[in-house]
């Protein structure tokens, strides 16, 4: 296995945020097939020590590509932009604002009459603001355009939180019925 | 013509020759040894053709340890010498031992390794020890069988153990001279024996009813991937307890009359016989030792026995399901493990809970060894065309202390490893040359709820600035689940790592109440953190103001201004005594603003002093 090649590479596939995921497990399936360590449990303790670190890699690139919002930092980070723990990107006014109302429903709709159908629609509702998202950081990148892209993952970020936020909230509920 | 070749006597000259490798469930109450032979996996047994090996060891003075049924025959004679459920002590503490020690009626010694001794007439000896004197059992059991030298083997251990857990095991099987090709989880090996794993996908539930636990697993198969959704059960429920409510329920049949013991061990034994005798008959007629008395027990009277017992698995698989995930609907396949699963009203209570009829085909006491021995086959490389592949998830997640007593998780559970990562920390103080690595497993996020696998030090860090040296800390974890760390200082390549080998674990219901407690405590953990966080906030302050006053407080504040620092300083460190983080976070506010002119003047004074030699020319380009 090559580490020097990009996650992409590796699995022999196109360079984009648009991704076969079956077409990925299909690839990982063969390359853990090949390199993982029970395949070379009856050999020697280099080949053995090669294939965990073969296989971690592997892990690691499945993860990131098979997770869209680390695969979208990915892509980023190959064209040279750091979205890591320091992104510090400037958001509009605006869509602070709306995460700020959502975040209000959020806790309006665990205490409401009906909370298990405000949640859900909460949970349709920020789910659609993700997958819009997830578009226009395509649109971004595909134009080259990464400033507008940096920032789109910084809105994900927060989309991403939030949609966590209500799962945990519907996983309380689930608790107390 | 060919020369004929003559092999040397022992060595075969076929290299294709099938390797020996053998699959071994090391039970808490029983263990087995299994191969595949001719394409089939089978249980191998000892010279009288019994299967199952009791985990019992008996020790004595001069002469070798009896393992299995003649040890178990010592438990009543000579009860500290003979070693019963080694398996509830592998990668446990002494004072999770001392906690124990109530079940269990061993004498302990302090061995000053954190590891338990158990006091025998062959000496102190460590569960690791007691575990390898079965695995040394099994081990010549299968030579003999097979003729010949074990390949490796594959051993199998719960869904829950830690890395300190399953360290010991690896660590028994060394020591009895085994060659681990793996380490299987158990309700993964029992799906392999049923040949779920060739399916595409599925969720898959093992009801695992032994005769002193319960375990109920919840498995997802995703192409080839068998990750643990959710574990549950009661380690203090099995097929023991329903030979009691039955024997009890003898008694009171029996009416008025007084049981000796050696009678109440008749009775005991006489209970598990109608209990077994029941499975395939309707109808059972005996008589009464003591009183003589006749009497019929039918099917329908043990099952009254002990459904409040069946009850009590089947809302541990409630809760299981609900911890996973997933709904009975999701689940495809029931797969039942343990003898007391034989018992018909366990399985159709589980066939109804599940809304399927469950794999029973196999048989329950030996189906984990018979997985553990298709894996094995493979792993020694007798099936080079197999597609079989176990991918496996890490247990519980991995982390590291941070400041305050948090823990910074560095990798989740459920992880698929073998999995390496890593992380980047800095320094807390001014001049800071050491840092204490400690890594925890655990799903908490207070170091104190998590347990403590490693402590290490990285020595050497040249001194600078608080947060400006760069530590990476490296987890990588083997298939097994088997943990290594390694530390290093990326300025100046100064490097420490540690093998991870605990001397101590958790037990199985500590970790299955760890799991239950880090959902039910996410709120108390969010707050406690938040807590912390304030603490660690308001210990930086004071630091740093404690320092700037040593420092500059002579030349930069007044006698008085110095004295009133000093107290609000002191208000602040009695806040942080306190449980409250809004008082904390208000304080430090506070501190800060009061301070915040002696903050002006020491950066004046020090622009003042760096300027001082520096031509406006250099402090120009400097600029620009």
């Amino acid at each position: 296995m090559d580490i020097a090649q990009n996650f992409f590479e590796l699995f022999g596939l196109d360079t984009s945020f648009d991704l076969d995921l079956q077409l990925l497990s299909e690839r990982y399936r063969e390359l853990q097939r090949e390199h993982h360590p029970d395949r070379h449990a009856h050999k020697g303790e280099r080949e053995q020590r090669l294939a965990v670190q073969a296989t971690a890699h592997l892990n690691e690139a499945f993860e990131t590509l098979k997770t869209p919002l680390l695969r979208a930092q990915y892509l980023l980070k190959l064209e040279g932009v750091d979205t890591g723990e320091e992104n510090r990107r400037q958001l509009p006014g605006p869509f602070l604002m709306q995460q700020m109302e959502l975040r209000e429903s959020l806790v309006e709709a665990a205490s409401g009459q009906d909370p298990f159908e405000a949640l859900d629609k909460l949970a349709v509702e920020a789910k659609g603001l993700e997958a819009a998202e997830y578009s226009q950081f395509n649109a971004a990148l595909v134009a080259q355009e990464l400033d507008s892209a940096e920032i789109s993952i910084r809105k994900l970020q927060f989309i991403n939180k939030l949609i966590r936020e209500i799962e945990a909230a519907e996983d309380r509920l689930d608790e107390e019925y | 013509m060919a020369l004929l070749q003559i092999a040397e006597p022992g060595l075969s000259l076929d290299p294709h020759q099938r390797k020996l490798a053998v699959g071994i469930d090391l039970g808490t109450t029983n263990s087995l040894v299994a191969t595949v032979r001719n394409g089939v996996a089978e249980t191998l047994s000892d010279s009288d053709g019994v299967h199952i090996l009791p985990s019992v060891v008996h020790y004595s003075e001069a002469k070798p340890p009896l393992v299995g049924q003649q040890a178990a025959f010592k438990a009543n004679q000579d009860p500290y010498n003979t070693v019963q459920s080694i398996k509830r002590l592998m990668g446990r503490s002494a004072s999770d031992a001392l906690q124990l020690g109530e079940q269990l009626p061993y004498e302990f010694v302090e061995s000053g390794t954190g590891m338990p001794y158990l006091r025998t007439a062959a000496g102190d000896l460590s569960p690791v020890q007691i575990s390898a004197d079965i695995l040394k059992a099994l081990n010549a059991r299968a030579e003999q069988s097979l003729g010949g030298e074990l390949e490796g083997a594959v051993i199998t251990v719960p869904a829950y153990f830690d890395d300190a857990q399953r360290q010991a095991t690896k660590d028994a099987a060394q020591l009895a001279g085994l060659n681990v090709l793996r380490l299987l989880n158990e309700p993964t090996a029992a799906a392999v024996a049923y040949g779920l794993d060739q399916q595409d996908k599925g969720v898959v539930a093992v009801y695992d009813l032994g005769g002193g636990t319960f375990d109920i697993s919840i498995l997802r198969l995703t192409r080839g991937v068998f990750e643990v959704l959710a574990t549950g059960g009661d380690s203090a429920l099995g097929g023991d307890d329903f030979d009691h409510v039955l024997a009890n329920w003898l008694m009171q049949q029996g009416g008025e009359h007084q049981y000796d013991a050696s009678t109440t061990r008749e009775l005991l034994g006489l209970a598990r016989s109608v209990k077994e005798r029941l499975t395939a008959e309707e109808q059972i007629n005996l008589t009464l030792p003591g009183t003589g008395k006749q009497l019929a027990v039918t099917r329908a009277d043990f099952n009254e026995l002990v459904k409040p017992l069946v009850a009590k698995t089947i809302r541990a698989c409630k809760r299981a399901l609900k911890d996973a995930g997933v709904t009975t609907e999701e689940i495809q396949d029931v797969v039942m493990v343990g003898g007391s699963t034989r018992v018909p009203l366990v399985q159709s209570s589980v066939g109804e809970f599940f809304q399927r009829a469950p794999h029973i085909d196999i048989d329950p006491d030996r189906v984990v060894a018979i997985g553990a021995a298709l894996q094995a086959d493979i792993l020694a490389g007798n099936k080079p065309d197999s597609e079989l592949l176990l991918l496996d998830v890490l247990p519980l997640s991995l982390g590291l202390e941070t400041m305050g007593g948090l823990v910074e998780k560095v990798i989740h559970r459920n992880t698929a490893i073998p999995v390496a990562r890593a992380q980047e920390f800095t320094t807390y103080q001014d001049g800071q040359t050491a840092m204490l690595v400690h890594v925890l497993q655990g799903e908490r996020e207070l170091v104190d709820h998590c347990r403590s696998l490693a402590r290490f030090e990285l020595r050497g860090i040249p001194p600078m600035a608080a947060g400006a040296a760069k530590i990476r800390v490296t987890f990588q974890v083997d298939a097994d689940g088997l943990l290594n760390v390694s530390a290093k200082e990326l300025s100046t390549g100064i490097e420490s790592a540690v093998q991870v080998k605990p001397s101590y674990g958790l037990s199985d219901s500590e970790i299955t109440r760890m799991l239950q407690e880090s959902y039910s405590n996410a709120q108390d953990d969010r707050e406690a953190r938040s807590l912390r966080e304030q603490q660690v906030e308001a210990d930086r302050l004071i630091s740093a103001l404690r320092s700037a006053i040593a420092e500059d407080g002579s030349r930069l504040l007044s006698e008085q201004e110095a004295k009133d620092l000093l107290a609000e300083i002191e208000v602040l460190e009695n806040l942080t005594k306190g449980e409250s983080a809004g008082a904390i976070e208000a304080g430090v506010e506070h501190l800060a603003q009061v301070s915040d002119f002696f903050a002006s003047r020491r950066m004046d004074s020090s622009i003042q002093s760096a300027l001082q030699g520096q031509s406006v020319d250099y402090f120009e380009k400097e600029k620009g």
